[in-house]
């Protein structure tokens, strides 16, 4: 059976429901992406994108739904300790601590973002040291990261995410505020990911990047998923072309 | 007509504490032109618009409004001239509902008395922002967070608008509806300044382009010149 040999999930979530009061902001939503995989999430603004990661992560609660990372059960698990388990994300704002360097940042993700019982296991600075190279900021380690511009804090953030040597990572606008030549460069980096076998699961509203990246997508709006396809299906799609890409895509794709 | 032009910069320098951001910068933008800054992120483009509306003070240099001298000026000063400055962040005020966000708009001056009318315009342009309109602001996502303070910033008429990226976060559909905006401004004779990368939306609208690198504007054009020069294109428009 074709289903038999296709690489077993990294990371699936099944049916995820979140209510905000009366409003459903996430409606039964699910996904799986499998190692070496990356997903795009897209959608208009305010569709449930961000909170269907917040549920992922543990940000906040599902009211309903499970997810699953390595087949195992972390619906109820903090984010910490979903962290040290191997799922990883980054956030709109680039979000690092700022009065530390960026070696500091990288090493304090190394240290406290993966499992203690690692013994044996690489050093955290060594891990810091090696996902720091990756994201291309070893010729800034002593810089203190307030000091740096939006495209060094991203890919800052970005870097300290994988030193929790994560096994899935989410990406929520890792494109945003980025100039072409800068989004080139995280399409790459993202490359890179992906050759590591991360599952990546990637939330974009900038296209070209999205479409360059992406193996599948699914455009959410009012909190359900409503699109999933290649990238090529969905800018052929009547439906996402409406609610979602908008007169310019149609013209651009004409 | 005075034939000033409604922006000049000249020999501008400006930074935070001891770091000096914008060195000795010129730029000049004509009534009723929009124009783009370009370059790499943070090489100034921010502090740019920063130091025009006041909200930094440059160091040195000068800033004239229509042949007026505002350098040092205090934002709300320089605001009342008619300059509208659309910031990074959104700047909501989080426990106040959409519809209040976009009241604070019109607060500080004579627009307030046709607030309705200004209100009613961008529910029309802006029918997510109309869909939220009673919701408190910080229950909103961040690229509707985006557009509402961008409908604060369009809430009274400016004759120079500065807008820090006014694609960032939004879906396709929004930022065609933003671009439309952006493209009434221009008719009706605004003058505007945008920091943008989205080259595919920037085209219908812009004039001039203007690329900053290292604090100072490297390189000036029309937007037809720049945007078909392979060299340009390579170096800061990317390869997708």
């Amino acid at each position: 059976m074709a289903e038999e040999l296709a690489p077993p999930a990294v990371l699936r979530a099944i049916e995820i429901r979140k209510d905000f009061g009366g409003l459903r902001a996430v409606a039964d939503v699910s996904f799986e992406v499998g190692p070496g995989e990356v997903l795009g999430i897209a959608g208009p603004n305010g569709a449930g994108k961000t909170t269907l990661f917040d549920v992922v992560t543990g940000h906040t609660r599902a009211t309903a739904g499970q997810v699953l990372l390595a087949g195992k059960a972390i619906t109820s698990e903090p984010v910490h300790v979903r962290t040290r388990l191997g799922l990883a994300r980054t956030f709109q704002q680039p979000t690092v601590a700022r009065s530390l360097t960026v070696a500091e940042n990288m090493l304090l993700a190394a240290t406290f973002g993966r499992p203690r019982a690692s013994v044996g296991g690489q050093h955290p600075r060594q891990v810091a040291a090696e996902w720091l190279e990756f994201v291309g900021l070893a010729g800034k380690a002593a810089v203190q990261s307030d000091l740096l511009g939006l495209f060094d804090r991203k890919s800052l953030m970005l870097g300290t995410a994988l030193a929790t040597s994560a096994s899935a990572i989410l990406l929520d606008e890792p494109f945003g505020g980025l100039s072409p030549a800068e989004i080139d460069r995280t399409v790459e980096i993202i490359g890179g990911v992906r050759a590591r076998g991360l599952a990546v699961v990637c939330i974009e509203h900038v296209m070209r990047a999205l479409t360059t990246i992406a193996d599948r997508v699914i455009v959410m709006h009012h909190g359900a998923a409503f699109f999933e396809g290649t990238p090529a299906q969905m800018l052929a799609d009547a439906r996402v072309v409406e609610v979602y890409l908008g007169a310019s895509h149609r013209a651009e794709g004409s | 007509m005075t034939g000033e032009p409604m922006l000049q910069v000249a020999a501008l320098r400006a930074g935070y504490l001891d770091t000096t951001v914008i060195r000795d910068l010129d730029l000049l933008v004509h009534t009723g032109e929009v124009a783009v800054l370009i370059g790499p992120n943070g090489h100034g483009k921010t502090t740019l618009l920063r130091a025009i509306s006041g909200i930094i003070k440059p160091s040195a240099g000068r800033v004239l409004l229509e042949g007026q001298d505002v350098s040092g000026w205090p934002a709300e000063r320089i605001s009342t001239l008619g300059l509208v400055h659309a910031p990074q962040g959104d700047g909501l005020f989080g426990e106040m509902t959409v519809e209040e966000n976009l009241l604070m708009g019109a607060f500080p001056s004579a627009s307030w008395r046709n607030r309705r009318q200004e209100i009613a315009r961008i529910y029309e342009q802006f029918p997510l922002v109309a869909a939220r309109a009673g919701q408190r602001a910080r229950t909103l996502s961040g690229g509707e967070r985006r557009l509402v303070a961008l409908g604060r910033a369009l809430m009274r008429p400016s004759r120079i608008m500065l807008i820090d990226e006014p694609s960032l976060g939004l879906a396709p559909v929004a930022i065609d509806a933003v671009y439309q905006a952006i493209g009434n401004l221009k008719r009706s004779g605004a003058t505007l300044v945008l920091v943008e990368e989205n080259f595919t939306h920037v085209g219908a609208v812009a004039d001039a382009v203007h690329i900053v690198e290292m604090g100072t504007i490297i390189a000036s054009g029309p937007y037809a010149a720049l945007s078909a020069d392979p060299a340009i294109v390579r170096t800061y428009l990317g390869s997708l």
